[in-house]
């Protein structure tokens, strides 16, 4: 395989948390640890994992919307983790996001065409016509007419301002995209639509995409591995038909046997979990997981697991399969 | 269906801020207040502009045989100590009132919005040191530090603007920098940051346009106000100088005849006060219909 297009090396990112104005009792709420990651280019990775588990966090750092504390990200052969300014923003020219309120990641003061056209503006790529028909194409290429460019976001509907987000992002023609639960605020019917239009934009322009969800049959559906994220760490990654028919990491078993099936006779019994997430403010020690694994013997509570590779491309960070 | 087909043919092509305007403006018609307010500031405004064609006096001409004269048929608000026509006096005197306002809310709200913007879009120490300023100004009441500020630049209406537009800013900046920190965690600023926007264009693009309600709301509100310093200011005699028709100035020079010529200062203080009334009465009203937080 060739060199891929986005590579995460052991990237870690705190937060401050201060407990009260004098900052004493400050604590460090750990979102994401050491996660490594890779996306080829072209391809779909599909990242999971329940709420708060930092899956978004890692897609604002991918974007440089947060600086990573250690580790490297490298995008295209250069390390983005350290650059800002200037050099940052040649960098990261071939990245974009698109984020999953469609409401709230649309400005309510521009038009449908100032928003598509702001990316090409700070690119500087087009002015005048050149840039209006730059812009129209986009729209076109979402499935939005000539006569959206005068309107402004509070016209359209979810779904609509989801495929107004993606011409903003496609633009610009980047080679990459993060999309942070891009169906997750879309009705079921519009969600369909929306994927089918994203696959069909990344077989024309040799995207890959970065597709963050907490619903596993839509993970299941668009990507072709998927990497599943507990507590801020990446616990298992692999090919998603790998992944979704041999689970390995007990938390992936768990998350896998709590989707819903139709047929109840097809309901499978893997493990279930007790109890919550432990707080990201004191992690436990070994293996985050071990509080709630119903297989957690005495080792998951001392040391931290290494990743091992279970199938070519299928690894997992679990003391079972040391 | 019908419903939808309605919808689609009322759909007017007018750009949308035309469409919101008369939208606010028919809610507004609804609110009593807004309707006195409203009337209030358009008769003030009507006179001051047909000032030329109403008054039927020049309003600084000199006529020493009808000085003094009271309140009657030849001059409806009577005459005073050089003998000009207090009515049309008072009507020149809306026009530099009703500008002195614009004025003031405009250099006070385009300076405070931009301070304002710039302390709640980076936060930290910038929004400490500037807004710390803000709080300096604030801790003075508004009319003495005025007062101070025009005294230290000299006596004249331009010193006097200045004056009480700087006493305003920190009203705008508090407002517009309580806006931008909610504004700048938007995901449309970080989307525009990952296009590789840079803070001006965040500032100008997505902070202040977000802003622009808000502050329009104060705008309306602070009018009044910055009315009634400026003829403050012109009363002590820091602002409009002799012959300027000043309402303020009017009532200063007025005041040595209340006595025996009572109409002389009490028509100019009668027509500041309807016109703050009408501003602040207005002000109100259009926060309630602007201000979604209250909206009801």
């Amino acid at each position: 395989m060739t060199a891929p297009l986005l590579t995460l090396d052991k990237v870690c990112k705190r937060f401050l948390v201060r407990k009260n104005f004098f900052g004493s009792g400050r604590r460090w709420l750990t979102a994401v640890d050491q996660v490594s990651l890779v996306v080829h280019q072209g391809e779909t990775l599909g990242l999971v994992g329940e709420s708060g588990c930092g899956k978004s966090t890692v897609g604002n750092l991918i974007v440089r919307l947060l600086a990573p504390d250690s580790g490297e990200i490298i995008f295209d052969g250069r390390n983005i983790s350290t650059l800002s300014g200037q050099a940052l923003r040649a960098a990261r020219a071939k990245m974009q996001i698109v984020f999953q309120d469609p409401y709230s990641s649309l400005d309510p003061r521009m038009s449908v065409g100032a928003i598509v056209a702001l990316p090409l503006r700070v690119a500087g790529l087009y002015q005048g016509t050149l840039l209006r028909e730059r812009v129209i194409s986009a729209l076109a290429e979402v499935g939005l007419g000539e006569d959206s460019l005068e309107r402004y976001p509070h016209e359209f509907s979810g779904g609509q301002r989801q495929r107004i987000a993606l011409a903003r992002a496609l633009a610009v023609q980047p080679a990459f995209v993060v999309l942070d639960e891009p169906t997750s605020a879309l009705d079921v019917s519009v969600q369909a639509q929306i994927l089918q239009l994203m696959a069909e934009l990344q077989a024309r322009h040799g995207l890959a995409y970065l597709f963050i969800s907490h619903n596993l049959n839509v993970v299941r559906h668009v990507s072709q591995r998927t990497a599943v994220m507990y507590l801020g760490a990446v616990v298992e990654t692999g090919s998603t038909e790998d992944l979704f028919t041999s689970p390995a990491h007990p938390y992936t078993q768990a998350l896998l046997a709590s989707v819903p099936v139709a047929d109840p006779r097809q309901r499978q019994n893997l493990a279930r979990l007790k109890g919550d997430v432990p707080s990201p403010l004191d992690l436990p020690p070994g293996c985050g997981f071990h509080p709630r694994c119903p297989l957690a013997f005495d080792l998951c509570t001392k040391e931290a697991p290494q990743w091992v590779r279970i199938a070519p491309g299928h690894e997992v960070a679990c003391h079972l399969h040391q | 269906m019908p419903y939808l087909i309605l919808a689609s043919a009322t759909k007017s092509t007018l750009p949308a801020w035309v469409r919101e305007l008369g939208l606010t403006l028919r809610i507004l018609s609804r609110n009593p207040s807004a309707v006195l307010g409203g009337m209030i500031i358009m008769t003030m405004a009507f006179l001051a502009l047909a000032a030329p064609f109403i008054a039927p006096y020049d309003p600084i001409m000199l006529s020493l045989p009808d000085r003094l004269q009271s309140p009657g048929s030849a001059h409806f608000f009577g005459t005073d100590e050089l003998g000009r026509d207090i009515f049309s006096r008072i009507l020149y005197g809306a026009r530099i009132s009703l500008t002195i306002g614009l004025l003031v809310v405009g250099v006070a709200g385009i300076t405070g919005s931009l301070i304002g913007a710039v302390a709640g879009y980076f936060g930290g120490v910038i929004d400490n040191v500037i807004m710390r300023c803000m709080d300096v100004i604030l801790s003075f009441p508004a009319l003495v530090l005025a007062l101070s500020l025009a005294a230290a630049m000299g006596p004249s209406l331009v010193n006097a603007i200045l004056a009480t537009a700087v006493v305003m800013i920190p009203k705008f900046a508090r407002l517009v920098r309580g806006e931008a920190l909610a504004i700048r965690e938007m995901p449309f600023v970080a989307a525009s940051r990952v296009a590789g926007a840079g803070h001006l264009r965040i500032i100008f693009r997505h902070i202040l346009p977000n802003c622009l309600n808000a502050a329009i709301v104060l705008a309306t509100l602070t009018l009044g106000d910055a009315i009634l310093i400026a003829a403050s200011l012109s009363f002590i005699g820091l602002g409009a100088q002799p012959p300027t028709p000043e309402w303020g100035a009017m009532i200063a020079s007025g005041r040595k005849f209340l006595m025996d010529q009572w109409w002389y200062a009490t028509f100019p203080g009668l027509f500041i006060l309807v016109t703050v009334i009408g501003f602040n009465i207005f002000g109100d009203a259009v926060r309630d219909v602007l201000d979604p937080r209250i909206r009801r």
